[in-house]
């Protein structure tokens, strides 16, 4: 009953000076609408560079094979054969903070088409997983392979911008064949551009094909690493072997079919160069490589203690800058949203003052019919409180309907903060205690005797 | 049966270096369903004799028991809840809130009772005792919309709102016309005999006493004169008190 006697109380003396109320909450409303705009466009605009950020690779984590060593000798990233596209598999699938993951094979050839040639930088046989973790699934033309294809060793693939310029001089290539160390592969997409990485290698020139094909198809024929398996893949596979003999041209004598007999066919190695893994977002990396580590760990048995068989790499230097500019940003719209609010409750502060003095009678009235200090001051509380509180509604609708506008006429990014609807309305009110609180204390004060003389 | 009992009330200012005595022992009682003027002249101690009654003040020494109770040290809050519950208020200048209808008005106090009850009780009470000073159709008015004679009877309904056994008139006819004055003094008349309230009407005005039974001058700080009011009391303020009491 008393609370809500004050609260009654309260809207009435706000409505009895409607005007003056209205424009005493204004500042407020200014405030909190600017607040609101300013989050939504900041928000916008840092995920709008984030995702810029992150398309250069913030967010993707590189899992490489270990080194292996002989007699203290290490040969370097990538000399054992320890990921597969299993560990590729189980990745995605067990490690929650990772968003996507694709195998990587590597190789380095020339690809032919017509009478032009090229050497590109990558030619990656991977998953239509890659375009995912990259950050890349805007196709130009065309559209990229699909699992099925992965699972057939396809011959098909998806060109660069660079490779296209290179190969087709304005042509368009979905549905033309390249050769690719004499596979010829069907192209059916072109990659939207994507320009030079951090240190400026043309991320354009590359091919991407599935991984079984560039293992099986392309490498498997020239990398020898078993060279009885060598020459019966490639027999089988390339069959362009004959035209070009120079290509690939055997290194040791062919084996006699006794010889092939005796020496059955190995199993074929499955492993890949490196695993590319996008992580849910920049801040969830370290989670990624935790649980990437762990889950290899388990994979791999190794044991606790013994070193590691792979290697996980970030782009740490790309998270710092993303993270510094994100946080750039925010503290750079707090400021302004502080001032403003500061500005705004002082003007509260200012009217309360004031309607304190205006109300000294009211006050001595109130307090000769049994008012105590303590009901004057939540009064007086209270209204400065829902003064701010409801400036703070009003700007909260300002601020929206502002930044719908700004997406909707200027084409800004920007995106609806729940959270700083929520802050909005908690600095309101906090404004509105902090700057009513001392007009409210001194009408408390006041001496009845006095305060029913005051003229 | 004893209403209020003052004694040997004594109230002084500190201005300053200064002390400035205001009341100098004061003692005197009053009745339950009295109606008392107290006189005196602007100085004299009138109105720090009524902030004392009126629990708005306490006395800087000396007792002072409303009914039974000895309140000359009560705190703040206590003093609140005496004037909330057991004194009404009538001003000089009405002190009705403005752009608040009638009714908001005579309701007001209702809020800062301890054991306020329903609203609508409030408000039912209310449209009642505006209905006996006569202003059933002018409850939805504000104050600027009413006479002085009608906002005083505003403020009265207000002062009996919380059922005081006290009611504190302070120059109530001060600002109304001689036919608004009249009107008001016979309705404290008429309260004072139907309800049984004691009144203490302050004033300067002979003819407002002349409507009292008894009358207690001040003047100096000291009792000047204590009495009933006799029917040829209509001395001026400074005059001596005519009543049984004598000077002090």
């Amino acid at each position: 009953m008393k609370r809500q006697h004050t609260f009654r109380t309260a809207i009435n003396a706000l409505r009895r000076n409607i005007m003056r109320a209205a424009l005493t909450t204004l500042g407020i409303v200014i405030g909190i609408a600017a607040v609101i705009t300013m989050v939504e466009i900041g928000q916008g605009s840092s995920n709008a560079i984030r995702k810029t950020i992150e398309s250069m690779g913030a967010n993707t984590l590189l899992v490489l094979p270990g080194q292996a060593a002989s007699g203290g000798v290490s040969f370097g990233a990538g000399s054992v054969m320890t990921l597969t596209p299993g560990d590729c598999d189980a990745i995605l699938h067990d490690c929650p903070a990772v968003s996507a993951a694709a195998p990587v094979v590597r190789a380095t050839a020339q690809v032919v088409y017509g009478n032009h040639n090229w050497v590109p930088m990558q030619i990656c046989g991977t998953t239509p997983a890659f375009l995912d973790v990259r950050n890349w699934t805007q196709m130009n033309e065309g559209e990229c392979f699909a699992d099925r294809d992965v699972r057939n060793a396809s011959k098909v693939c998806v060109l660069g911008q660079t490779l296209v310029r290179e190969l087709f001089q304005g042509e368009s290539p979905v549905g033309k064949e390249v050769r690719v160390r004499n596979v010829s592969f069907k192209v059916v997409g072109v990659l939207s551009k994507k320009g030079a990485n951090m240190m400026g290698m043309d991320q354009d020139d590359i091919l991407l094909a599935p991984w079984t094909s560039i293992k099986y198809r392309v490498t498997g024929s020239t990398v020898t690493t078993a060279s009885s398996s060598t020459s019966a893949t490639t027999s089988t596979v390339n069959t362009l072997d004959q035209i070009y003999p120079s290509t690939g041209g055997a290194l040791y004598p062919v084996p006699s079919d006794t010889e092939a007999a005796d020496t059955p066919l190995p199993v074929r190695f499955a492993n890949v160069s490196q695993i590319m893994v996008a992580a849910q977002s920049s801040s969830a990396m370290k989670q990624a490589i935790g649980q990437i580590t762990d889950l290899l760990h388990e994979r791999h048995r190794i044991k606790p203690g013994d070193p590691n068989d792979f290697q996980i790499r970030d782009m740490t230097e790309i998270t710092k800058a993303l993270s510094s500019t994100t946080t750039l940003m925010s503290t750079l719209l707090l400021c302004v949203a502080m001032i403003s609010l500061v500005v705004g409750g002082v003007g509260i502060m200012n009217i309360m003052l004031v309607s304190v003095t205006e109300r000294t009678r009211e006050i001595g009235l109130r307090m000769a019919v049994g008012a105590r200090p303590r009901d004057i001051l939540w009064q007086f509380l209270t209204e400065a409180v829902l003064l701010c509180f409801s400036g703070g509604v009003v700007g909260i609708a300002l601020g929206r309907t502002g930044s719908y506008l700004v997406t909707e006429l200027l084409r800004w990014p920007t995106e609806p903060s729940l959270a700083a609807v929520a802050a909005a309305v908690f600095v309101s009110v906090t404004v509105g205690v902090t700057f009513g609180f001392y007009p409210a204390w001194k009408a408390s004060r006041l001496d009845p005797i006095d305060a029913l003389r005051y003229e | 049966m004893e209403l209020l009992r003052l004694k040997d009330v004594y109230k002084t200012y500190h201005l300053g270096e200064i002390d400035l005595p205001v009341l100098k022992g004061i003692s005197l009682s009053i009745e339950r369903g009295e109606l008392v003027a107290l006189m005196g002249a602007s100085g004299s101690g009138k109105s720090t004799l009524m902030n004392i009654l009126g629990c708005l003040d306490h006395p800087t020494s000396g007792q002072y028991w409303l009914d039974g109770q000895e309140i000359s040290g009560a705190s703040a809050n206590e003093r609140a809840d005496l004037r909330n519950r057991m004194i009404g208020f009538v001003f000089q200048t009405f002190n009705l809130l403005s752009r608040t209808s009638a009714l908001e008005n005579v309701k007001m106090p209702i809020g800062y009772s301890a054991d306020a009850g329903t609203e609508r009780e409030g408000r039912r009470r209310a449209m009642e005792l505006l209905k006996r000073v006569g202003l059933e159709d002018r409850m939805d008015h504000e104050p600027s919309q009413l006479s002085g004679g009608q906002q005083q009877r505003v403020a009265i309904a207000r002062a009996l709102i919380n059922r005081p056994q006290f009611l504190l008139a302070d120059e109530p006819t001060g600002n109304l016309d001689s036919k608004s004055s009249e009107d008001l003094l016979l309705m404290f008349e008429e309260l004072n005999r139907e309800q049984g309230i004691t009144i203490l009407l302050v004033t300067h005005d002979p003819g407002v006493a002349q409507h009292a039974q008894r009358i207690i001058r001040i003047r100096d700080g000291v009792i000047g004169g204590d009495g009933t009011a006799s029917v040829g009391a209509a001395d001026d303020d400074d005059g001596a008190g005519t009543g049984k009491g004598g000077p002090a």
